[in-house]
């Protein structure tokens, strides 16, 4: 068992180095494209926690949050049904295929068309876009719950919704979550891409704008705070993975 | 222990507490049908501790999940107390031989043999008694917090036990149980197994590929035959209801019944 102490040395000496190798080499940087780190920290301080940037991150995060979250309740839904059913599965799985293979970004143009700039047509983007790792990890999270604990379920008369809480969900949850973190990188993607086309505000939105006035420092201080965001949310969606998955986790080590 | 009597509150009738008549099962697969069981009848009366031996292959798993209302016979009955099932009955609890695979590995021990209960409509007092009665039965007390992941092969497989006999089953169906465990635990179980027939009064139908273990376990042996199964004879035990892994196995008597259902399974293998 390593101490604390050592998995924070663990944890945090690569990105340290890195980051102090980067405020160094680039401290006189003159080149207008690459400027150096601590200009870009500044313009970090300026934009997103004391200046106008910090109100466009809550419509990224709202959007994200709910284009996530409603891609996530169909696919429990529709998984859990499609999982449990092989004749749907036969009826849908090549429809299923063909909207994987569409990438998502592709539907931007033709939402924008259909609803317009507003925060729908990006929602409904994101949604799109998640939605199908998560949907296909359920299916194939339910398909293949064990056959002995679902022949012990039936010789104990445990059916319905106490079969899908008791058995069918926790089962299948490894794959699930497994289908919501890449649902969710997915997500992240989509939410920058989708304000970068037409939008009023969001973080994608305002880097964009920083990019076409040549405002590089903030530009970059905007890819900075996009990868914050990327680790801090990875980190929610592991402590959200050990409280669901300890059972797994703990089982896997002993075998 | 004052678990309930599973005879409590039945009618006392002729009828034997499990009767299988004449069940056949055919499996239809793409055009080819195979006849797994041919014509299978036994019946064993309350408080019957009855093996089943047969040949690998002799189609007794799958009688066993016919009995235990999991696969439909393709003709014929399966009766219990009298009354035909149709689907799982909660007359009946199974152990399977896949211990690790049929205790929920998300629940603790406590919580997978209290499942069966709520399921039952027990009332929380009434779980926790059923609970605590059956994990001490199998001498798991002290492992109720436990996850089933945790323990050995032989403790998870006394966890589905406790929840098998938790549930009060007038019929406990036993599916190769302890085929997967080493032998000096597989030794520890069976005398779990006999001990828990005599203090509860349990029905057992005990199905095992290990004729030494049918011997020393059950009061009869069904023997069957290879698949298309049928019964080639129903073997009494007089070995006394008191058994011990040294003595028991060292009497003649022991070596005789083995001997005689080894013969009749040679044949059985013969016939194919």
């Amino acid at each position: 068992m390593k101490t604390i102490w050592g998995r924070l040395w663990t944890i945090f000496l690569v990105p340290v180095v890195l980051f102090v190798l980067w405020l160094v080499v680039s401290a006189d940087s003159s080149n207008f494209f690459f400027p150096a780190l601590a200009k870009i920290l500044a313009a970090f301080r300026d934009t997103w926690l004391c200046g106008s940037g910090a109100a466009e991150i809550a419509p990224s995060l709202w959007r994200l949050a709910v284009g996530f979250l409603a891609a996530f309740a169909f696919a429990l839904v529709a998984g859990v049904i499609l999982g449990s059913s092989k004749v749907a599965r036969d009826y849908t799985e090549p429809v299923f295929e063909f909207f994987r293979a569409i990438p998502p970004t592709v539907m931007i143009p033709v939402l924008l068309v259909i609803s317009g700039i507003g925060d729908a047509s990006k929602i409904a983007v994101i949604s799109l876009g998640c939605v199908w790792p998560m949907l296909l990890n359920t299916i194939e999270g339910v398909r293949s719950v064990d056959s002995v604990l679902k022949d012990t379920c039936s010789v104990y008369r445990i059916h319905g919704l106490r079969r899908l809480l008791v058995l069918t969900l926790p089962a299948a949850s490894p794959q699930i979550v497994t289908g919501m973190r890449t649902g969710l990188s997915i997500g992240i993607i989509l939410m920058v891409i989708s304000e970068m086309f037409a939008s009023r505000n969001g973080i994608g939105f305002t880097i964009i704008q920083f990019q076409r006035t040549f405002a590089i420092p903030e530009m970059w201080s905007g890819i900075l705070l996009l990868g914050i965001i990327g680790v801090v949310l990875s980190l929610l969606m592991r402590l959200f993975e050990m409280s669901v998955l300890h059972w797994y986790e703990g089982a896997r080590e002993r075998s | 222990m004052t678990m309930n009597d599973p005879r409590a509150g039945e009618a006392r009738s002729r009828d034997p507490m499990l009767a299988i008549r004449q069940l056949r099962k055919v499996y239809d697969g793409s055009g080819r049908t195979v006849e797994a069981i041919r014509d299978v009848t036994f019946s064993l009366d309350e408080g019957e501790l009855v093996c089943i031996v047969g040949p690998s292959g002799a189609g007794k798993t799958t009688l066993l999940r016919c009995i235990a209302g999991l696969l439909e016979p393709t003709s014929g009955e399966v009766m219990l107390a009298g009354k035909p099932i149709a689907g799982p009955s909660p007359g009946m609890a199974v152990v399977f031989q896949e211990y690790g695979r049929s205790l929920f590995p998300w629940m603790r021990v406590r919580q997978n043999v209290e499942l069966p209960l709520k399921e039952k409509g027990k009332s929380p007092e009434e779980r926790r008694r059923l609970v605590d009665e059956s994990l001490e039965a199998v001498g798991l007390r002290d492992a109720r917090e436990a996850y089933p992941w945790q323990l050995s092969g032989g403790m998870q497989q006394r966890v589905a036990i406790a929840r098998a006999i938790a549930y009060e089953p007038k019929v406990l169906l036993m599916d190769e149980p302890f085929a997967s465990v080493d032998a000096q635990t597989r030794a520890e179980l069976e005398d779990l197994v006999r001990a828990i027939w005599v203090r509860l009064g349990v029905t057992i139908v005990f199905v095992t590929h290990d004729i030494d273990e049918s011997v020393y376990l059950g009061e009869r042996v069904v023997v069957l035959s290879a698949s298309p199964t049928t019964v080639m004879q129903d073997v009494p035990i007089d070995l006394g209801s008191v058994r011990s892994q040294l003595e028991t196995r060292a009497d003649p008597r022991f070596g005789q019944l083995r001997g005689q259902i080894y013969a009749l399974i040679k044949d059985a293998k013969h016939q194919v």
